[in-house]
């Protein structure tokens, strides 16, 4: 009972697995079985943006990974994310096929605006989705492999590793911002059609979606828990605490650190490419520096190395996003500068902190 | 035009020039503009081009001010008696006056006068004789802009009023472009021997004019010895551009290294020298740039005045604002860097958003003082423009400044004792707190003073400080933390580097190449170019 054990210290868990197994049932259900007169009703535009919450609330698992349970702070988990999201984009624009304003069968339309004559090498494969959602796991996971083999056993570290992740992201943002790339430049990947045959716009897809991403995270969850779990994750807290104690022990701190981090970004990338159909465009925007460290912050919010508490975190946050950038959008920044700051400062160990103090106090 | 007409032609000139205050044909300069004015009275064209000629030819003003009134379609001729006047329009009537004494003749009807044509030719003619008017004038500025307009042009035909010239002219800058323009006219035609010399004498000189020249008599001749010696010369003309433009590229790349530098030095203090990331520093930037508009709102008379008083007060504003974030977040998170980066990101958001609400989302225009703008041109190949190089020059005084402060104040050394060892600091009676604020307000008083030199460069927004933050990381991270020296090389190097790469692949992609080179270079030296040594670099 390898489920079970991994569960045994993780009431927490439990409680998240569920609420979020109640929701992906009744969700779905409220949504496809009540009038839209009904109170009850869930429209449609709220099941995507139930949807939109919880890839982020993966992606926010992936970060608490790193960084509650490895000590790596990334500011550039946001690269990861677009990457995967932009592997998922190039399958659904494939899919768009003689659609498209120019009714080019094989060109998307930007590459025929931009007056180009044939697919470039890495557009091939994408209308197969086995192998685009492949990609979704293959490219961040590469690209986290080989930035991490090159850190990691140079031993950068703290806040170095930080800011060059940070760069990261931003040297892909700048890259994925020229025409040239093929990637869309500025404008990204949009008016995505259809996803396996089934039209983006119906809501069963869009419910089809946000029951995957509820799985998906679901899973993604149990899948680190087990990590944290293991040996592996052990051994990963005590870098976390004391990097040099555990080199000199005999454990080999790079191949760790490497298969963590790399193991976060496949997550990340899946995120993103839950994200995608749901919002139905990428563009260069999500690379930028500031999605990766609004990232970090769900995580602060929720609470550093729980899991789900960075998931909670993340639906918190956005929802507050939501909120705020539909009724007051001037406050929202200020908002979100005070929750960093005031997390930082007054709830190191985020929302759920409070209620782990509650607990031990009563 | 027959050799007959062109050596009449040359003949009057010649006589004109040479001996230019001397009676022509007998005589005075006067009567000169007389024959001039009697010579327009006819239709033929012939007759008007020696009319100019002998105009071109006078030292009288009032030989100017006809052929600028003919050029301009103002000369008439009066129907009644023949008398040439300049003419006003002044509502169906016209105010004329004589041409040649401007005595004032009244206001006739259209019907009483008759323009005096003017062809294309003429008017060629005349624009080249106004131009050599300002050849003599006394005025030194006048006769700089006009044998400059020759040269621009290469208007070789001037060559002959200019060769007279040459030989009064005491000023080096016009006797130099005078020299190039009979040479050029040389070049094309004079006889094979002052054509070598001229060869001899453009070699190496980089005006456009002279290369298209040469150019020009390269494809034309087919005389190898002159073919190769044009080579030559091309060639040594080559070299030089080859040499400006690397001087120029140089150039570009310093001043966008002074920015860089004056973006992170501020950073190097904080995060150099205290160890704390500042988020917030971009908009610390913003502030100082946000202080010049609007202390330049406050005195949009004086702007230039405004501009140098925004240095101190950006000083003032930004470090203050850095006390306030120092005392009020930062000092509860030291020993936490991650933490530290979050919450003063979060204070850049705050203060984003506060300009945002306060100064409108949109970009603010800061003006430039007059003594910014402009360019110092050194030669026709090489022109720096002046507020790129003030900018170089500010970043090396705050550069100065700010190594004076650190080394050789009582407030330097107390931060470096406290940054090297807190403990024994604090041990020794150095007030720590305090000196944990005073270096956070210098350095972010510094970003403030980049600021103000950025508002002279980009446009001033909200965003201002964003687009700086990151390059700021990545000089002070290349340079090697702690390091203010370090900053200052890394800085411009970057900058340089980037001029370099950018021709050949685009301003992003250079970008992004730097980008990833820093990456990589971090993997490398992991502490920078230069590293701290010795105790304090072990903490």
């Amino acid at each position: 009972m390898a489920l079970f054990n991994i569960f045994k210290a993780d009431r927490g868990g439990l409680i998240f697995l569920a609420l979020l197994l109640l929701v992906a049932i009744v969700v779905p259900i409220l949504n496809l079985l009540t009038e839209p007169t009904n109170p009850i009703h869930i429209s449609t535009y709220t099941v995507t943006l139930l949807g939109k919450y919880l890839a982020f609330a993966l992606l926010a698992v992936a970060v608490d990974l790193v960084w509650g349970y490895l000590g790596i702070l990334s500011l550039g988990h946001g690269a990861f994310f677009a990457l995967g999201g932009y592997a998922m984009g190039m399958y659904l624009m494939r899919q768009i096929g003689e659609r498209g304003v120019y009714g080019d069968p094989l060109l998307p339309d930007f590459m025929v605006f931009l007056n180009w004559d044939s697919l470039p090498w890495f557009w091939h494969g994408f209308d197969m989705f086995w192998f685009a959602m492949l990609m979704v796991m293959v490219i961040p996971g590469v690209l986290a492999f080989v930035f991490g083999w090159l850190a990691f056993r140079s031993r950068v570290t703290g806040v170095y590793l930080s800011i060059i992740t940070q760069a990261l992201t931003y040297a892909l943002m700048l890259a994925f911002f020229r025409n040239e790339m093929g990637f869309g430049g500025n404008n990204g990947l949009t008016d995505f059609k259809d996803i396996l045959g089934f039209s983006l716009q119906e809501d069963t897809t869009r419910i089809a979606l946000f029951v995957t991403s509820a799985l998906a995270l679901a899973l993604g969850y149990i899948a680190c828990r087990l990590i944290v779990t293991s040996r592996l994750g052990r051994v990963s807290v005590a870098i976390r605490d004391a990097e040099d104690r555990t080199r000199f022990t005999g454990y080999k701190v790079e191949h760790i650190k490497l298969a963590v981090f790399t193991f976060s970004a496949v997550l990340a990338g899946i995120a993103g490419a839950l994200y995608v159909p749901q919002v139905g465009i990428i563009n260069p925007g999500e690379f930028s520096p500031l999605n990766s460290i609004e990232i970090v912050i769900w995580v602060a919010v929720g609470g550093r190395a729980t899991l789900y508490g960075a998931a909670a975190g993340a639906l918190m946050v956005n929802y507050g996003k939501s909120y705020f950038t539909a009724a007051l959008p001037e406050v929202w920044l200020f908002a979100l500068g005070a929750l960093f700051v005031l997390v930082t400062i007054f709830l190191p160990k985020g929302v759920i902190g409070l209620f782990k103090a509650k607990d031990k106090a009563s | 035009m027959t050799i007959s007409r062109k050596f009449k032609r040359l003949l009057i000139l010649l006589a004109l020039i040479l001996i230019p205050a001397a009676p022509i044909y007998g005589m005075t300069p006067d009567q000169n503009i007389e024959q001039a004015v009697e010579l327009l009275k006819t239709k033929r064209f012939e007759q008007k081009y020696q009319a100019i000629d002998l105009l071109a030819g006078s030292a009288e003003p009032q030989a100017q001010v006809i052929l600028k009134a003919l050029l301009e379609r103002r000369l008439y001729k009066l129907k009644k008696d023949q008398q040439i006047v300049i003419a006003e329009k002044q509502g169906k009537e016209y105010l004329i006056q004589h041409a040649v004494t401007e005595e004032p003749l009244g206001k006739v009807k259209k019907r009483a006068i008759k323009k005096i044509s003017v062809n294309n030719r003429m008017r060629t003619k005349i624009r080249g004789a106004l131009a050599s008017f300002d050849l003599k004038s006394p005025d030194r500025e006048k006769r700089l802009a006009a044998v400059k307009q020759i040269l621009d042009q290469a208007d070789i035909q001037k060559a002959e009023f200019v060769r007279p010239l040459l030989k009064e002219e005491q000023d080096a800058d016009i006797r130099e472009a005078m020299s190039i323009i009979i040479a050029l006219s040389d070049l094309t035609e004079g006889n094979p021997q002052q054509r070598n010399e001229a060869i001899d004498f453009l070699s190496g000189n980089i005006h456009p004019s002279v290369r298209n020249a040469l150019n020009r008599l390269q494809q034309q001749t087919e005389d190898e010895a002159l073919t190769s010696s044009i080579k030559l010369a091309l060639d040594s003309i080559d070299a030089k551009l080859q040499f400006y433009s690397v001087i120029e590229n140089l150039f570009f790349g310093l001043s966008l290294g002074s920015v860089l530098v004056l973006a992170a030095i501020g950073l190097a203090i904080t995060f150099g020298v205290m160890g704390v990331i500042n988020m917030a520093h971009g908009e610390l930037i913003m502030i100082g740039a946000y202080t010049t508009y609007v202390i330049q709102l406050l005195m949009p008379d004086s702007i230039g005045a405004a501009t140098l008083i925004a240095i101190p007060t950006a000083f003032l504003v930004s470090g203050l604002v850095g006390i306030a974030i120092e005392r009020g977040v930062i000092r509860f998170l030291y020993g936490r860097s991650l933490e530290t980066l979050l919450a003063t990101f979060g204070i850049s958001l705050i203060l984003q958003q506060t300009v945002r609400s306060i100064f409108s989302p949109l970009n603010r225009s800061v003006e430039t003082p007059s003594w910014m703008s402009g360019a110092w041109e050194i030669n026709s190949a090489l022109s720096l423009t002046l507020n790129r190089l003030y900018i170089i020059v500010f970043c090396l005084l705050v550069f100065a400044a700010l190594f004076f402060v650190l080394k050789k104040t009582a407030l330097g050394l107390q931060v470096r004792a406290v940054s090297q060892n807190r403990a024994m600091a604090r041990a020794m009676g150095v007030r720590s707190e305090w000196v944990d604020a005073m270096t956070f307000g210098l350095g972010s008083g510094v970003a403030g003073i980049a600021g103000v030199a950025l508002s002279q460069l980009t446009n001033v927004g909200p965003n201002l400080g964003q687009s700086y933050i990151i390059d700021s990381f990545m000089v002070v991270v290349f340079g090697g933390v702690g390091n203010l020296w370090g900053t200052l090389v890394s800085g411009m190097s970057l900058g340089v580097a980037n001029k370099f790469i950018e021709p050949w692949s685009g301003a992003v992609l250079a970008k992004i190449l730097v980008l990833v080179f820093i990456i990589l270079f971090i993997q490398k030296r992991p502490k920078g170019l230069f590293p701290q040594k010795g105790r304090a670099a072990e903490s």
